[in-house]
């Protein structure tokens, strides 16, 4: 019964604190860099008003969107449009719980994971049926909103979705095939000593790549939103922290794409300098700490890559994004599959 | 049904059509954007300066001896959006005639300049005040006091009037 106990503290402890990261790394830190970052490329200079840096500036829009009023349109589904919100949230929050922040730290004899579940077997099943349940929150919010670019958004980002989920997924069989296990944590483990995925699926990273674009609704395939056709999209009808649950769900969602990436191709919370270096034993804290700020350096960098991108590439129209799902990621992703398969075949 | 040929798509090489290539390209042109100087003004701080050729705020020019304007109501005539009113009234001095209300509404003025053009005594002119801030709309309505400025202040307007009116 103890023991039990313990689990369910140390659990709760854990979702505490990374949901706290969340918030603060993709919320507060996502919305500061995009800001800044499309600052610099449009020649401006971006935040500066409020703190130092304008770092506080991402608290300074959570409070105003606090402060707004929360409207329901009188023709609207109330049910669902405050649903809506909810549902893309939460599931892009319940994504970390198997993500791996690091290996584990050994505290009074414990050998504590360093995330919620990180050893479940069917960790990347798990994430790929919850980025799909992602949409079910944009379709809903679309569609209760009752209003014709709400529902013109929501529906394109279905047709989007189902396009770019299959290469996506294929794109992760090739990776699975090369590791032969679908827990993240034993994937990141088969990574050490640098032997990083992308070596090995250089094809799978680019087609995981382009599709996580169209997954996360980022530009250039953020059509569900596309202010100048569709006003806003999904969420044109949401005002007030409902449209900032939107709005963080974004950040978290592509905070979650960028994690998946490092976990699967670029080694995950395996250290960018080897942890020897400092003297770390494994399982020490000194250890856990490096490989949790590798981790989160590595998935820094593929957030600002994705608002570079977001800054430099034009929206696709729908066609030529239908044309790339269906025609070109596709077929090569399922090449890739077969090449992976053939390549393994022969090196065995 | 008249077909459009997407000649744009046709004419793009092998290598453009590939995508991959130009985008990186694109991102390198957006990667340089980055490091160049910043454009923007910090504005509280950092202030534009106009030329004499700009159209501020119209305030009257105030000499050592008091102001230029001898009331004749040009200005108020003249103005399209009507917001000038002048009362006149006599004095000692050489100049007989002095405006004992002048008064322009911020809200109406257009900042046309005509009051400015068909003044004879150059007696208006454009100040190169573009941050025109007030909160209620008796504050907007500005008196002789807050419309007489000096001579040395104009210098740049009434040297670009002398010039090109």
């Amino acid at each position: 019964m103890s023991e039990f106990l313990w689990v369910i503290i140390e659990s709760t402890i854990k979702a505490v604190i990374i949901l706290t990261l969340i918030m603060l790394v993709y919320g507060a830190l996502g919305v500061y860099l995009e800001r800044k970052i499309s600052a610099w490329i449009q020649n401006r200079i971006g935040p500066n008003r409020v703190g130092p840096f304008g770092l506080l500036q991402p608290f300074a829009d959570v409070l105003k969107l606090f402060l707004k009023e929360d409207l329901v349109p009188t023709a609207a589904n109330p049910t669902f449009h405050r649903l809506a919100p909810i549902i893309t949230l939460g599931v892009a929050v319940a994504v970390y719980a198997v993500i791996p922040f690091g290996d584990y730290v050994t505290i009074a004899g414990r050998n504590i994971q360093l995330g919620l579940a990180p050893n479940a077997n069917i960790a990347i099943l798990f994430v790929l049926a919850m980025t799909s349940v992602g949409v079910y929150g944009i379709t809903l919010g679309g569609w209760s909103s009752n209003n014709k670019y709400s529902l013109l958004g929501a529906l394109r980002s279905t047709a989007q979705m189902i396009s770019y989920e299959l290469s996506m997924g294929l794109a992760l069989v090739g990776v699975l095939m090369v590791a032969g296990t679908l827990s993240i944590n034993q994937i990141v483990i088969q990574q050490s000593n640098y032997h990083w995925n992308i070596i090995y699926q250089p094809l799978g990273f680019i087609l995981f790549l382009v599709a996580a674009f169209a997954e996360t609704n980022r530009a250039p395939f953020d059509l569900p939103e596309a202010e100048p056709e569709l006003v806003g999209g999904y969420n044109t009808e949401y005002s007030g922290m409902k449209f900032g649950m939107f709005f963080l769900a974004e950040y978290a969602n592509m905070g979650t794409s960028s994690a998946i990436m490092v976990l699967l191709y670029f080694g995950g919370w395996q250290t960018l300098v080897p942890g020897g270096w400092f003297g770390f034993e494994p399982g020490s804290i000194g250890l856990a700490l490096l490989q949790f700020v590798s981790f989160f350096i590595k998935i820094e960098i593929m957030v600002l890559f994705f608002i570079w991108v977001r800054w430099s590439v034009p929206r696709f129209r729908y066609d030529q994004l239908m044309n790339l799902g269906w025609k070109v990621l596709l077929p090569l992703a399922i090449a890739n599959v077969a090449g992976t398969g053939i390549v393994s075949l022969l090196l065995k | 049904m008249n077909k459009v040929a997407n000649t744009e798509a046709q004419r793009m090489n092998f290598w453009e059509r590939l995508y991959i290539p130009e985008i990186a390209r694109g991102l390198g042109l957006t990667f340089i954007e980055m490091f160049k100087p910043r454009v923007t003004r910090q504005y509280p701080e950092v202030r534009w300066e106009p030329q004499g050729s700009y159209r501020g705020r119209p305030v009257l020019v105030n000499e050592d001896d008091g102001e230029r304007c001898v009331a004749c109501g040009l200005c108020s005539r003249v103005c399209p959006a009507l917001a000038i009113e002048v009362q006149a009234s006599e004095t000692d001095r050489i100049k007989e005639r002095y405006p004992v209300k002048f008064e322009i509404n911020m809200l109406r003025c257009i900042f046309c300049g005509f009051c400015e053009e068909v003044c004879p005594e150059e007696a208006i002119v454009m100040s190169k005040e573009y941050d025109i801030v007030f909160q209620t709309t008796d504050e907007a309505i500005l008196g002789k006091e807050n419309l007489l400025k000096p001579v040395s202040e104009l210098q740049d307007r009434l040297e670009f009037l002398r010039q090109w009116k």
